[in-house]
């Protein structure tokens, strides 16, 4: 399986995107390289995204790596990925209004309703409730991966709390203290202004009553979270309060922060806290992370949350495969990006093409997360296989198959010097009252080891500054 | 600013503080405890250590003796003992990164380069030179950190908060002292006389880096009754109770301007510092050193609780 | 079947209590053989009593007290008129019964409530014979014991133990049923005294299964019956914790102790028209 180079194409080829980046590699001698790596290496742990592991005295500090070659697109491949972009999470949207409200996809046959009843993320609170403004996923990431010059498949919607932009901003951050020189060959777009853009959205979705500069802040489950440097990173940038759920306060309906001057009146939560852990009164009780009484002020109108409660429906594995349909049929277009081809074990037909495929296939539950309950069919051995098709044969509803993708490569400096790697790219979408916006790039996750397609930094994974070239 | 912030600014202080104190009991017990035993004490002094510091009770259940090597051991990096200076180390960095942008930079650089010291500090077998030298280092900690407040915080309610912290724990500290110690400052234990009172003396003040000063406030060899004034009445004397409640109330007033409205935390306070103001020493003799000093610590807590619930919860 | 209803929840705090907010769910909607005709809900606090519908159609009541506060108190009483209908409920449905399929934290199976369910069913022929079934099995297998401070612990550990609160024995019978494919929900609710019924005079909880042709049909296995007109429905949900009639948070309040005296009687005079 030859997969598509970003910088090569099929190998034989120079791509134009990286006439200037190839011949700079050329110049630049591996010493040069590996220097400014460790420079790159220092800045980062300087400043914090070393402390984002802590507490545990045997974990030293952990640091996502990271690679200083960028990966670079050209204005018209980003301008169509960004089209198919605004067209998924628009879809998104407009299917969540529609779940929890007439549930039209439902009565055409778009989408079996077991799927979405049955679903957990599925959260009845929120049927038939308003949300403000109509909007419901505020922030998404959307995973994409790329075959060939023109295609990007989808493949994984994140509608909950997605993370990693923070990773986004400082990588740009410190390429370009380390790599002005590059950046003057270059003219790449700016990704600095998304903390305004995201502030901007929030404050466009503030409750009607809110005052015309409503109080906004971040809600983080606390220091332990592995995320906590982002949201303490985010509500920095933002310029709004980061507080933990012990910091807020709903007295009839409405939520206060706890002030040294008494409580003040908070209008929108960007919360990263999950709907499980959100509101002891409503859904996990013993949740500690959360505010009790938040839920109630949510439907009572008098704060908005972002995300809404109950995006989680959206970007399950088995409502992902219906994507393509439910695109077309809230857009009434065709989807600009693809999804990976999924086989829905549920079905027949497709069970027994997985079951006799099984080798060839990466199966996924439904349910699973972190790749967990996952068989990818060409690593698996014999017994592992075996095991998959008695769990398939037993319960197929409970799962997805798809093909083991050729992901795109981008060069990467790694010890043998500067080499093709697997990547895969998280662009963040916001969805405000006054319309989409999506920063150019988003955060490149790249697989180091020589072959793997596993870009997860648990396994591996690192992370390069991605270039959307203005020109 | 969040009750919350404001929470961790002032303990992030207080527990800095706090261990630069168990640094200089240490310090200061370690010397008395080399003297010759004709200079030194009743060879209690490693016990008397364990009370200035406020956790008799878990060292009593945590060792038998009160000999050197269990007291350095537990007042240093023991870490089930809460208030030992590795956790007050900790405890001050879990508190600042909870509220890491609320501090500059030059803060936070103190607190986590101190604690990544630290960890090299623990895993170290200490001589007695080695372990001179981190006690050292921990006042040191506690300098940096103090200066890099003084130096970049700005003037508003973060760094009144982050005040009000060190000149409670201070205010505290310095009256557990007095507390532990009073009896050798007492007149009646004059006459047991010499050179072995006058080494409990000094160890009282190099406790709170005042040997000197007392020279240049008094001019004269060291007395037990200006010991005493030095430490509670002189406010030129930045680790004096009367210092300490002087920025207290200062800081306060600060934050009650700011807020436009005072409170039980502002009255209580400037109550304590009239008190202070109007004293003598020698009324506090003759009415007893030892219960002015258990009313004092009984008080500065009260004013900690009361600052807790105006402004903290 | 003319029932009184008087409740009351008490709390006693050593330490104060502060910023104490409460979600009751203790106030029954009617629907056919279920008709309510007095219902007074009083919390002993100053605040204000918000009445909303949750989103399973529980008429929900919530309110907040600053405190501090050594004592609560929620007061219930209420008179409903009831028929014995067989256990059939016939109501406004707000959620689409699939929703019920669900598994919970409290309801999820492991091997053994799998196999019993599977077991129970065999043999039986229609959908209603099978969840009659499912019933003697589990009013046989589970002992019900009373409440009194006791706490749930969720179905796969109740059946394992084979003794169990009543919301456990309900949590059983649901999760049984719902792997059997058939949704099922929890009621909370009470259930006045009665010839024959060991388990009454007072609160209980049991399950409704979605049962082809015939729609929600109540199972009580604690009492080993479908619920007659002694059964007074109050919440449902997918669960204890979805349907709990008090939910509360508070901060302080250390050292909680709860008293609770219920009772559910028949009340003088019978229904005139009937």
């Amino acid at each position: 399986m030859v997969a598509f180079d970003e910088m090569t194409g099929s190998g034989a080829e120079l791509r134009s995107a990286y006439t200037a980046l190839d011949r700079w590699l050329k110049e630049t001698p591996a010493e040069t390289l590996a220097l400014r790596r460790s420079q790159a290496e220092l800045f980062f742990r300087r400043i914090g995204i070393t402390f984002a592991v802590y507490g545990d005295e045997e974990s030293t500090e952990r640091l996502i790596p990271f690679d200083i070659i960028p990966r670079v697109l050209t204005k018209p491949e980003w301008e169509k990925l960004e089209k198919g972009l605004r067209q998924r999470v628009t879809a998104l949207n407009m299917f969540l209004a529609d779940v929890y409200g007439p549930k039209e996809c439902l009565k055409a046959g778009i989408i079996p309703p077991d799927l979405v009843y049955r679903n957990a993320c599925y959260q009845l609170e929120m049927v038939d409730f308003k949300v403000p403004h109509g909007i419901y996923c505020h922030i998404a990431g959307i995973d994409v991966v790329r075959v060939d010059p023109d295609t990007f498949y989808v493949l994984e919607d994140n509608a909950r709390t997605p993370s990693g932009v923070s990773y986004m901003l400082e990588n740009r951050e410190v390429m370009l203290r380390l790599f002005p020189e590059l950046f003057a060959m270059h003219r790449v777009a700016p990704v600095d202004n998304y903390p305004d853009q995201l502030l901007a959205t929030l404050r466009s979705v503030a409750p009607r009553s809110a005052p015309s500069d409503p109080n906004i802040c971040l809600l983080t489950p606390g220091q332990y979270n592995s995320a906590f440097y982002e949201h303490s990173f985010l509500a920095d940038k933002l310029g709004i309060e980061l507080v933990e759920g012990s910091d807020l306060l709903v007295k009839d309906d409405v939520v206060y922060m706890r002030t040294t001057q008494g409580p003040k009146r908070v209008d929108v939560i960007y919360r990263r806290i999950n709907d499980d852990f959100l509101d002891p009164l409503v859904f996990r009780g013993d949740s500690i992370l959360g505010v009790p009484g938040i839920v109630g002020a949510y439907k009572a109108g008098n704060v908005t949350l972002c995300n809404a409660i109950g995006t989680g429906v959206a970007d399950d594995k088995a409502v992902y495969s219906y994507m393509p349909e439910i695109v077309k049929f809230y857009t009434g277009e065709e989807p600009i990006l693809k999804n990976v081809p999924t086989w829905r074990c549920r079905e027949p037909e497709a069970n027994a093409y997985v079951l006799d495929n099984l080798e060839k296939l990466v199966v996924k539950e439904v349910n699973g997360s972190g790749g967990y309950g996952m068989l990818v069919g060409p690593h698996a051995n014999k017994a592992q296989i075996e095991a998959f098709r008695r769990k398939l044969k037993a319960s197929p509803e409970g799962f997805i198959a798809q093909p083991t993708l050729a992901l795109s490569t981008c060069p990467t400096f790694v010890a043998s010097g500067v080499a093709p790697r697997h990547v895969d790219l998280r662009p963040y979408v916001l969805s405000g009252a006054n319309g989409i916006s999506c920063v150019p790039g988003g955060l490149t996750r790249v697989a180091l080891k020589e072959g793997s397609l596993v870009v997860n930094s648990s396994q591996g994974g690192g992370t390069k500054d991605t270039w959307v070239l203005d020109a | 600013m969040l009750s919350r912030t404001a929470d961790s600014l002032y303990w992030v202080s207080r527990y800095v503080e706090r261990a630069e104190y168990l640094a200089r009991i240490l310090d200061a017990t370690t010397r008395l405890t080399n003297l010759p035993t004709t200079y030194g004490g009743a060879g209690t002094e490693w016990q008397s250590a364990v009370s200035t510091a406020g956790c008799e009770e878990t060292f009593a259940q945590a060792y038998g003796e009160a000999n050197e090597r269990n007291v350095c051991d537990f007042l240093t990096f023991n870490p089930d003992n809460a208030s030992s200076i590795r956790n007050c180390l900790a405890l001050a960095r879990s508190n600042a990164r909870a509220v890491r942008t609320a501090l500059t930079s030059e803060m936070w650089d103190a607190l986590n380069t101190a604690w990544l010291e630290l960890q090299r500090f623990e895993k170290t077998r200490m001589d007695r030179e080695e372990f001179a030298r981190f006690l050292d280092w921990v006042k040191n900690v506690s300098l940096v950190f103090d200066g890099s407040a003084y130096r970049t915080m700005l003037r508003d309610d973060s760094y009144w908060f982050s005040r009000l912290g060190v000149y409670l724990e201070r205010a505290d500290n310095t009256a557990r002292i007095l507390d532990v110690k009073y009896h050798v400052l007492l007149p009646a234990d004059e006459q047991v006389g010499g050179s072995l009172d006058y080494f409990q003396w000094t160890t009282v003040l190099r406790e709170v880096s005042a040997l000197t000063a007392y020279h240049w406030v008094y001019r004269e060899a060291v007395k037990p009754i200006l010991v005493a004034d030095l430490l509670i009445l002189n406010r030129r004397m930045p680790r004096s109770l009367a210092a300490c409640y002087e920025n207290i109330s200062r800081f306060l007033d600060l934050l009650g301007d700011a807020y436009g409205r005072q409170g039980p935390s502002q009255r209580q306070a400037r109550k304590t510092l009239a008190g202070l103001s109007n004293t003598k020493i020698d009324d506090i003799f003759v009415h007893g050193l030892h219960e002015f000093i258990e009313d004092f610590i009984t008080e500065n807590n009260r004013l900690g609780n009361t600052i807790f619930e105006q402004y903290l919860q | 079947m003319r029932i009184r209803i008087s409740h009351a929840i008490s709390y006693e705090y050593a330490e104060p209590a502060r910023h104490i907010t409460q979600i009751l769910r203790l106030t029954p909607r009617d629907h056919d053989g279920q008709h309510v005709m007095s219902w007074r809900i009083e919390p002993s606090v100053d605040g204000r009593l918000r009445a909303s519908q949750d989103a399973h159609g529980n008429i929900v009541h919530s309110f907040y007290d600053e405190g501090p506060i050594s004592s609560l108190s929620i007061r219930i009483d209420g008179l409903v008129e009831t028929l014995d209908l067989a256990g059939v409920v016939r109501g406004s449905e707000r959620v689409p019964c699939e929703v019920y399929r669900r598994d919970t934290l409290l309801t999820g199976q492991d091997d053994a409530l799998r196999s019993f369910a599977e077991e129970a069913a065999t043999g039986a022929g229609t959908q209603l014979s099978q969840m009659h079934a499912l019933m003697a099995a589990v009013s046989d297998r589970m002992d019900c014991v009373e409440a009194s401070g006791r706490r749930g612990v969720g179905a796969a550990a109740a059946f394992a133990a084979q003794k169990a609160i009543a919301q456990d024995i309900a949590h059983v019978f649901m999760a049984c049923a719902r792997h059997l494919g058939l949704p099922a929900r929890y009621v909370s609710g009470y259930v006045a005294e009665a010839a024959g019924l060991p388990h009454a005079n007072g609160a209980h909880a049991w399950a409704e299964v979605h049962v082809d042709d015939y729609g929600w049909i109540g199972f009580d296995c604690a009492n080993g019956l479908c619920p007659i007109d002694t059964h007074v429905r109050v919440a449902v949900g997918l669960d204890y914790a979805d349907a709990a009639p008090v939910r509360g948070s508070r901060q302080g309040g250390e050292g909680e102790s709860l008293n609770v005296i219920v009772s559910a009687r028949e009340s003088e005079g019978r229904f005139a028209n009937q």
